[in-house]
Parts: structure tokens; C-alpha cells; sequence
């Protein structure tokens, strides 16, 4: 296959990641699994905005359906009670395994971004970055108070923690292939174009509309599998699914570079890295013999400076937006669009 | 017909005052968004940090006219700050790439608050003496409410006799409906964008007081709810032309208070889902917004 570099690169680098957490100590270690976590995400949120172009702020929305499915579904059934006490009763009586939550996750995922992708894909630039807040804040509320469905204000314990460094790594590769093999799809290719150019992908036969909502399920139906590799990792509740997340994935999209499968990989791995690396010294590290004890709270704002410092200074990312490439470029660059497009 | 609708006029009262406060935000956004074409959802942030400073000044004992000029000199300072190093390097970017950076710099001010000032919030004491009762009739409406409602009539007034009658405003207002051809006719962009800047940190900082004064305590996610608000209400207005941002501000601020103060809590608490289930509708309907009459510079595919 032609290319394969571009699935090989960022397989290589998550994998890369996977081997490291292996070799760490066991309280390390659960950053590892985080960083997976956040690469699905991540590349979840890539597959839409980097292929359309169009922003979304509310796919942390399609996480967080992913997270209250799986979560609801694998709860022990003695345990519900406890944490939802007025769950409606067929999901109270359904209790299902690891695996099985994690694709009914995805489902989820998939269909509540087909809805809400029906009317917001006529939308774009601003207007879509709005909206898609819009869908933020709805399912944020009722998430939040709507407690047939879920929790509401509780914490999702007692789920399963399923997901240690295997199953992220694993879920992570799949995402990441997933991504790629839409891309170099013919989907993918039109939506690219479509980001390129709008007038000429219509004119050539292409509908935007239909495109982007095809890019948005799917990327939906990622995000709700992550949310579902999620809630098996950590106790989750609606404030962990809101505006911090949607923050630092954002961040993660922009650093990496929002137009590449490898700008999102690396802009995970990266932010995650730092991230992990200032948690830490938030607690007292030694780095090459200095004492390095950070106040709480360090790392979000060293987090925001660094996402405000790369969108001004380079706001195509530290990949450029492109993809990975092997050896000389083969070919003299022109205009760095035009060959994503071609 | 209030009684059926179980609204005393306790609540019309506060709802009018947050109506107004919410007014006086969507100007500061939509002020800013006509000529830079931006959201800036780090408003909320500015507001937060001269809330801040109301707080440290009582802390450290200043008088309560004292702490306002510091409130006032920090959200100044802080706006231009933010023109400065992020608004204006990024002027040429598409609109989505603002926002996004808009975005990282509220969660930025926001860690800092945090980060600087804990997370429990400081208590802004100087101000409280606004928050007493006056009785009118058989009804106690607080001070701040007559203020909150007189300073932001007084601020619309001002604004509009400064877009109409002066210079600096005729400008504004033709870069605000065709940026390039302002600057061709000899309009100073960054003259009118720093205007603009200034104008709504001004304010950014009454807003910071008034939301001060009916809530003394201030914690670093201070006023984000309300820029949430607010930015749907200016969308739901009409985000293209200043007036209709303004009325949409205060509708919804007014309808909110009127809702929330009115309903029962386990319907209340879904108001925010149908507030913004308005928004996406407005936005797919009628996306120059509601309060426009002609149709508004409606984005291009």
C-alpha cells in the first residue's frame, strides 16, 4: 500500500507510548493509559475538523454518550441502586461485559451525531462553532439532571477498570486506523476537498452537506467509543465531561496540527506528555538533581499559555498540518493545501 | 394575569436588573465582534479578574472607590493586554481559528485565578452595602437592582451618543459593517479595534461590579455562566448589528431571570437545554438572529 508510512508513523508513536508505560513504575503507569485514552479522543475530534475544516466544540458530547452508556450498562447490577437510584428499569435490568459496552458505546455515539448532525452540518465557520457549543451545553444539563438515563450529579464508580494499558492501546490503534482508512477513503478524499475549496467540491459533484455528516457520525462514534475506554479507566461524572476536556482536546488538535492524522497523534502524545510531567511535579519531582515542586494548578495554565503561544506563533501546529513523510521530500513543496487535496 | 403565572414583582424586578447586566455584556461582545468579526469568549475571564480586584482591595482594607478605579485599571489593562499579544497577531485568521484562540485565553485567565488565588474565592466585603433593601410599595427591591438598571440605561446612552455623534464611533461603525472599505477611505484599523477594545472593557468592569455587588463571593469560574448565557442571547439577537445583540442580551437575561425565578426547580433546571435548543434553531432559521429585520451578512458556505 502506497503511503503506509502515514498509518505506520502514528501507529509507531502510540504503540511507542504503550511499550514505555509497560516499562514504568505501576503509579506511572496510569498516565500512560490516560495519554491513550486522550489520543483516541483526539483523533476522534481529528477525523471531523480536520477533514472538514468546520470547528466543533461539542464532541466532547459524544464522549460523554459514551461514557454514560457504557458506564450505566457495565455498573454491577447490586451497584445501581446505590449510584442511580431512578434509572429507568431496562437499563437497570441489562448489565453487559467489557467488550460489548465498549461497541454499544460507539453506537451511541454514532447516532446521537448522526441527530445532531442532521441540521448543524447545513452550518459552518462561526456558526458551527457556536452551535456545536449549543450541543454542549444541552447534553451537559441534561446529563446533569436527567437521572433515568444515568447518575446525574453522582460519580460513575463502580464501573469495571477494564481499561488498563492494553485495552487503551488497543482502542487507540483502532481509532487511529479507523481515521486513517476514512481518510485515504473516497469520503475522506471528497470532505478534503470540500475543506479546500467549497465552490470547486460542489461544482465537481460533491455534497458538502452529506459528507460532513458522514465524517461527523463516524467521528461521533469514536468518541463515544473513547468515552466508553474512558469511563472503564476512571470514575467519571458530567463536570469531568464538560469544558476542561473540550479544553485540553482542543488544545491537543491545535498544538499537533488540526489537518493531520499525525499532527493529532503528536499533538496528544505531546500535550498528554507535559501535562503528565507538571501533574507530577505538582507533587514534588526531581529533575537532573534539582528539586522541582510545582503549586497545584501549574499545569492548566502552562497548558492554555502553550495552546494561546502555538495558535499565534504557528497556528498550523508543530506537524504543519501535515502528515508524516519519510526521507528528502520527493517532490518541492507548492502551496501546502494543494497536496493534502490532491 | 402575573398571578396566575405565579410572578411577584420581586422577581419582574431582578429579572429586569439581570436583563440589563446581560445587556450591557452584549455589547462588550457584539461591540468587539463588529469589527474584529470576533466571539471573545475570554469576556467572562474579564470580568472575573475585576471582580478579583474589587476583592483584593477590600481585602487589603481600600475604600470601595478605590477598588473600583483598581477594577477598573486591571479589566483595561487586561483587554488591551489580550489585543495586544493574541487579537491582533491572529486578525488575518479565519474567524473559527479566533475563537479557538479566544477559548485558550479564558481557560488561561481562568487557571491563573485559580492557580494565583485558590480555588475557594475571595469575599469583595466593600461593596456589600449596595446589596441593602429599599421598600417600594410593599415590595424590598435591593439597591443594586435600581443601580444595575439606571448605570446600564446611563452606559446604552452614552454608547450610542459615542457611535453617533463623534468621530471615533462613525468610524467604528463603518468598520463594522465593510473592514476593507473603512481602511481604504483612511480609517486607522488598529485607532478603531483598540476603541472597540477599550470600550468594552469599560464594560466588562461595570458588569464586574454590579455582578460583584449580588455576588460578594468570587471564585475563578466567576461570570462564566453568564458569558455562556450572553453569547447565546447575542446569537439568538442577532450577533451582525449591535442592537439587535443588545436586545437579545437583555431578553434572555430577562427571560431567565423571570423563568428561573418562576418555575419549579425540577423544571427550571432544563431551562439551559431550552435556551440553547433556541439558539441552534435561530441559527438554522434565521442566522442573522431574531431581532434583525433585513437579512444580515449571513455567512457563505
Amino acid at each position: 500500500m502506497r503511503r503506509a508510512h502515514e498509518l505506520l508513523a502514528p501507529a509507531v508513536l502510540v504503540g511507542g507510548a504503550a511499550l514505555l508505560g509497560l516499562a514504568v513504575s505501576s503509579s506511572t503507569e496510569i498516565y500512560f493509559v490516560d495519554t491513550l485514552v486522550k489520543v483516541a479522543i483526539v483523533v476522534a475530534l481529528y477525523l471531523f475538523i480536520g477533514n472538514s475544516g468546520v470547528l466543533s466544540f461539542g464532541h466532547i458530547s459524544f464522549v460523554a454518550a459514551g461514557v454514560w452508556t457504557a458506564g450505566v450498562l457495565s455498573v454491577p447490577g447490586d451497584a445501581k441502586p446505590a449510584i442511580m437510584p431512578n434509572l429507568a428499569h431496562f437499563l437497570r435490568d441489562t448489565t453487559v461485559g467489557n467488550v460489548p459496552s465498549l461497541a454499544l458505546a460507539a453506537a451511541v455515539g454514532a447516532v446521537f451525531a448522526l441527530v445532531a448532525g442532521l441540521p448543524l452540518m447545513r452550518l459552518s465557520g462561526l456558526t458551527a462553532g457556536i452551535a456545536t457549543f449549543a450541543v454542549l451545553e444541552i447534553t451537559h444539563n441534561v446529563l446533569r439532571y436527567y437521572e433515568k438515563i444515568g447518575p446525574g450529579l453522582n460519580t460513575f464508580s463502580s464501573v469495571p477498570e477494564t481499561t488498563g494499558l492494553g485495552q487503551a492501546a488497543i482502542g487507540a490503534l483502532l481509532v487511529v486506523a479507523v481515521a486513517f482508512a476514512y481518510q485515504r477513503s473516497r469520503f475522506g478524499r471528497m470532505l478534503a476537498a470540500t475543506r479546500e475549496d467549497p465552490a470547486a467540491a460542489s461544482a465537481a459533484g460533491i455534497s458538502i452537506y452529506r459528507q460532513r455528516l458522514l465524517a461527523f457520525t463516524l467521528s461521533g462514534g469514536l468518541a463515544g467509543f473513547a468515552g466508553g475506554l474512558y469511563v472503564h479507566l476512571l470514575p467519571l461524572n458530567t463536570e469531568s465531561l464538560y469544558l476542561d476536556l473540550t479544553f485540553v482536546t482542543l488544545a491537543m488538535l491545535v498544538v499537533g496540527g488540526t489537518t493531520s492524522l499525525w499532527g493529532a497523534v503528536v499533538g496528544a502524545l505531546a500535550v498528554s506528555a507535559l501535562d503528565s510531567f507538571l501533574a507530577e511535579a505538582e507533587n514534588g519531582v526531581d529533575v537532573l538533581g534539582a528539586h522541582l515542586d510545582l503549586p497545584a494548578g501549574t499545569r492548566l495554565v502552562v497548558v492554555g499559555a502553550l495552546m494561546a503561544f502555538v495558535l499565534v506563533v504557528r497556528p498550523s501546529g508543530l506537524t504543519g498540518g501535515r502528515e508524516f513523510r519519510l526521507g528528502r521530500r520527493r517532490r518541492p513543496q507548492a502551496p501546502s493545501a494543494a497536496s493534502e487535496a490532491a | 394575569m402575573l398571578a396566575i403565572l405565579n410572578i411577584d414583582w420581586q422577581v419582574l424586578a431582578d429579572a429586569t436588573a439581570l436583563g440589563a447586566v446581560y445587556a450591557l455584556m452584549a455589547v462588550g461582545i457584539g461591540l468587539v465582534f463588529g469589527v474584529l468579526r470576533l466571539v471573545n469568549f475570554a469576556y467572562g475571564q474579564l470580568v472575573m479578574a475585576g471582580a478579583y480586584a474589587l476583592a483584593l482591595a477590600s481585602e487589603w482594607g481600600w475604600s470601595l472607590w478605590q477598588g473600583i478605579v483598581l477594577c477598573f485599571a486591571v479589566v483595561l489593562a487586561l483587554s488591551l493586554l489580550m489585543d495586544r499579544l493574541v487579537f491582533r497577531p491572529l486578525r488575518t485568521q479565519p474567524p473559527a481559528v479566533m475563537l479557538v484562540a479566544t477559548f485558550a485565553v479564558a481557560f488561561l485567565l481562568q487557571s491563573i485565578a485559580l492557580l494565583w488565588l485558590g480555588p475557594l474565592g475571595k469575599i469583595a466585603a466593600s461593596v456589600a452595602q449596595l446589596n441593602r433593601p429599599v421598600t417600594i410599595g410593599d415590595v424590598d427591591i435591593r439597591k443594586i437592582t435600581i443601580v444595575a438598571v439606571v448605570v446600564a440605561a446611563g452606559c446604552l446612552l452614552a454608547l450610542v451618543l459615542l457611535l453617533e455623534r463623534t468621530t471615533v464611533g462613525l468610524q467604528m461603525r463603518a468598520a463594522a459593517m465593510d473592514f476593507r472599505t473603512a481602511r481604504v477611505l483612511g480609517v486607522r484599523a488598529n485607532r478603531v479595534i483598540g476603541g472597540a477594545v477599550l470600550i468594552s472593557g469599560v464594560l466588562a468592569a461595570v458588569v464586574a461590579i454590579i455582578l460583584t455587588v449580588q455576588t460578594p463571593l468570587v471564585t475563578p469560574d466567576f461570570a462564566l455562566r453568564d458569558t455562556i448565557v450572553v453569547l447565546a442571547g447575542v446569537v439568538l439577537g442577532g450577533l451582525y448589528r449591535l442592537v439587535p445583540a443588545t436586545l437579545g442580551g437583555f431578553a434572555i437575561g430577562f427571560a431567565s431571570g423571570l423563568l428561573g425565578g418562576a418555575l419549579p426547580t425540577e423544571k427550571s433546571q432544563y431551562l439551559d437545554s431550552f435556551l440553547f435548543a433556541a439558539v441552534i434553531l435561530v441559527l438554522l432559521v434565521r442566522p442573522a438572529g431574531l431581532f434583525t429585520r433585513a437579512r444580515g451578512a449571513v455567512e457563505r458556505l
